[in-house]
């Protein structure tokens, strides 16, 4: 067991650092409170440092950076709260066309994405197709040299502002579900696209997309016809790689622990001084730290190229379900005060505590529902029977 | 960075996998429960592979192995629930080494003919309550006010009764002898056997949810297997989850020790209560799949239980290890005493 970084991804590391010290500072997260998630002057410093195209092999036209030094890089954005959402879409989507593209879209579209000018979104959800991703409907039919696509999606999260959705669709409904589809990247102003706003319990903004007889040639197609559970497994193993979501918790932490020991009750004691406090912060503490090895395990197996799979769902599972648990706490400690939103002025550091804690509940859905990820552990880790 | 056994490690933990299935089995657990809680020949079959003395010098007679090295072994035996005090003997002979001057007693314990212990609190007047292995251990070191000492010579006492059968039992102290291991040195003992039991307890912890699971496999209720019910799969893979980040922080946190990382302390006392959470938590679990057979003596699902509920408390009350890292990360509470 060595669980130390080699020194060049300690100077890496250093990099970031200083990299975010110069490039990010909260204020900037005014911008994403319409819901974009996405902070442009960020994104365009990361595309100039070339660490949007970070995690993508060399071979394949990215920076050919190690799963070690990703996963620093994402650890230290989200310790400075810095937004890994376009980061993320960027990174898995260029991966995706540059294994699967065509050559139009290695050409065009991948050199966009990587140096920061353009954005996507991901269309694999629909109204009647959630956790069951492989059930999607929307139809692709081919139409002499064009495909015609129909359908809807969901929670196409920045459609509003992307250039383009990386759009999962059937193009045959009579074979077993998983080989019925394809992947298609559409451009967002191609004709007969709708884009409605879908608010959500959080501050963010999320996204119904539909599509009526979209026509796009045969160059916007990703990968093989039916082959799209190929390039699925592309994106996933990316996602796992380099979005992730593991260092969530440590800044509504540091928070919480600010206005712990900042502020007196009523009886004029602080959060601080109370046992009962002391002990949930703690707790808190030590899962951050569990958060810390599964992310370094994940990374480490991508680094000597293993393939995983259930290690990313226990990663995701226990990220996502404690950082609930820690928003709630941290929230409940600060009584009535927790009560008041970013848009007032009075908010504690800008409302960062109550702004996690209505967001929290969709860190255990979006990416595969917590059911989902401890289906994947029973069958895939502890081999109990297959149940569905 | 490696997050996985090397081909060593691998090699160190396949040798003990069969060695404690051999020697191990749950019947020998039992027995020993019957007795001082400790077994006698598989401590002499455990000196025998080199176990008592690998993490010491080897110029004392160790085989100069690595605290990473142990763990591969502490967590086998806590798999097993070995009745022998092996972490005990080795952070205690490891204390003894750091202070030095004890090079005859640490070639004892070394080749294991001498068995030792700490008291992981400190004695009360001139004893120390319900010592790990205090039934059965020769050499006893303790720590009050900032001095480490050690007591040879007074006869082990007599097991009390308790939950999971462990050689527990008070000790007069009569004869101490001052060592030279501050408070620190001392805290880094404790430290050591934080972070060993931590792993002893994942490796606990993952046996406790094999045994869940082959019984959820084998048993039919409603016509089918119960392994097939959601409920049950969902719980398990609660625990096993919690298992593994168990596994990944008290494995972190015994390389933290062995390099002398800076935060490797804090990483140990994490390890344990994470990982003794987790292990009562999957422990929980298999009980409770298990049905009525869980509650009953006779699976061997209740060791797992009673042991994990035990091994923690032998340092004391979990929300006292929560309030000592608090100080530690926040300062003392104001206004306490």
């Amino acid at each position: 067991m060595d669980f130390s970084f080699p020194p060049e991804v300690e100077a890496f590391r250093t990099e970031v650092k200083a990299f975010l010290a110069e490039n990010f500072d909260e204020s900037m997260l005014d911008v994403t409170h319409d819901g974009t998630m996405h902070v442009p002057e960020l994104h365009a410093a990361l595309a100039a440092e070339g660490w949007l195209a970070g995690p993508v092999p060399k071979e394949l036209g990215g920076g050919g950076r190690t799963a070690l030094e990703s996963i620093v890089l994402n650890e230290e954005m989200q310790l400075a709260r810095a937004p890994i959402d376009a980061m993320g879409v960027t990174v898995i989507t260029a991966a995706i066309l540059m294994e699967h593209g065509s050559d139009h879209l290695k050409e065009t579209v991948v050199p966009a994405l990587l140096n920061g000018e353009a954005l996507t979104s991901f269309g694999y959800t629909e109204p009647e197709s959630g956790s069951d991703v492989a059930a999607a409907t929307t139809k692709a039919v081919k139409d002499g040299d064009e495909w015609v696509i129909n359908g809807a999606k969901m929670w196409t999260t920045m459609a509003h502002i992307a250039d383009y959705v990386i759009l999962l669709t059937r193009t045959d409904p009579d074979v077993p579900k998983h080989k019925g589809l394809t992947f298609f990247l559409v451009p967002f102003d191609s004709p007969g696209i709708e884009i409605q706003p879908v608010p959500t319990m959080a501050t963010e903004r999320s996204n119904a997309t539909f599509y009526d007889d979209v026509r796009l040639s045969d160059d916007w197609r990703v990968g093989e016809v039916n082959g799209g559970w190929a390039v699925m497994k592309t994106a996933l193993k990316y996602e796992r790689g380099v979005a992730g979501g593991q260092f969530m918790s440590p800044p509504v932490i540091d928070a919480g622990i600010d206005w712990a020991t900042n502020h007196e009750r009523a009886d004029g004691t602080r959060p601080i001084d109370d046992p009962a406090v002391r002990e949930r912060l703690i707790r808190a503490q030590i899962d951050v730290e569990v958060c810390r090895g599964f992310a370094y395990h994940c990374a480490d197996l991508a680094n000597e190229g293993a393939m995983f799979g259930v290690e990313g769902s226990m990663t995701k599972l226990f990220a996502s379900e404690t950082f609930k648990r820690h928003c709630r706490e941290i929230h409940d400690m600060m009584g009535a005060e927790g009560l008041v939103t970013l848009e007032s002025p009075e908010a504690h550091r800008g409302g960062l505590i109550e702004e996690a804690l209505r967001h929290s509940p969709v860190t255990a859905i979006y990416g595969g529902t917590s059911e989902i990820n401890r289906n994947m552990v029973a069958e895939g880790f502890l081999g109990l029977p297959r149940a569905r | 960075m490696r997050t996985r056994y090397s081909e060593d490690e691998v090699a160190v933990r396949d040798a003990f996998l069969d060695f404690f299935a051999n020697e191990c089995p749950t019947s020998t657990v039992r027995a020993a429960a019957e007795g001082s809680g400790f077994d006698p020949a598989l401590w002499s079959s455990l000196a025998a592979m080199g176990a008592p003395g690998m993490a010491l010098p080897e110029s004392l007679g160790g085989a100069g192995a690595a605290l990473t090295d142990l763990a591969v072994v502490a967590d086998v035996a806590g798999a097993h629930l070995a009745p022998v005090p092996l972490i005990e003997h080795a952070v205690t002979a490891r204390a003894l080494t750091r202070a030095g001057g004890h090079d005859d007693l640490v070639a004892e314990l070394a080749e294991g003919s001498t068995l030792a212990t700490l008291a992981l609190r400190p004695p009360t007047g001139d004893t120390a309550r319900l010592v790990p292995a205090g039934a059965v251990a020769d050499v006893l070191l303790h720590h009050c006010d900032g001095v480490t000492s050690i007591s040879r010579g007074n006869a082990p006492s007599a097991k009390l009764p308790n939950t999971a059968d462990l050689p527990l039992a008070h000790r007069v102290i009569s004869d101490p002898t001052a060592i030279d291991l501050d408070a620190d040195g001392w805290n880094r003992t404790v430290d050591e056997w934080r972070a060993l039991t931590a792993v002893a307890y994942v490796g606990l912890a993952k046996r406790a949810i094999e045994i869940g699971v082959a019984y959820t496999k084998e048993r039919i209720q409603f016509g089918v297997l119960i392994g097939t019910f959601q409920a049950l799969q969902h719980g398990f893979a609660d625990a096993a989850t919690s298992v593994e980040g168990a596994h990944l922080l008290a494995q972190r946190a015994v390389w933290a020790l062995e390099t002398n990382q800076p935060g490797a302390s804090r990483l140990a006392g994490m390890a344990l209560l994470f990982a003794a959470e987790s292990a009562r938590f999957a422990a929980d679990r298999s009980v409770q799949y298990h049905g009525g057979y869980g509650f009953s003596e006779e699976y061997d699902i209740q060791l797992y239980h009673r042991h994990a509920t035990a091994w923690i408390l032998q340092l004391g009350d979990p929300a006292a290890e929560y309030a000592r890292l608090a100080d530690a990360e926040f300062g003392p509470v104001k206004g306490a005493a």
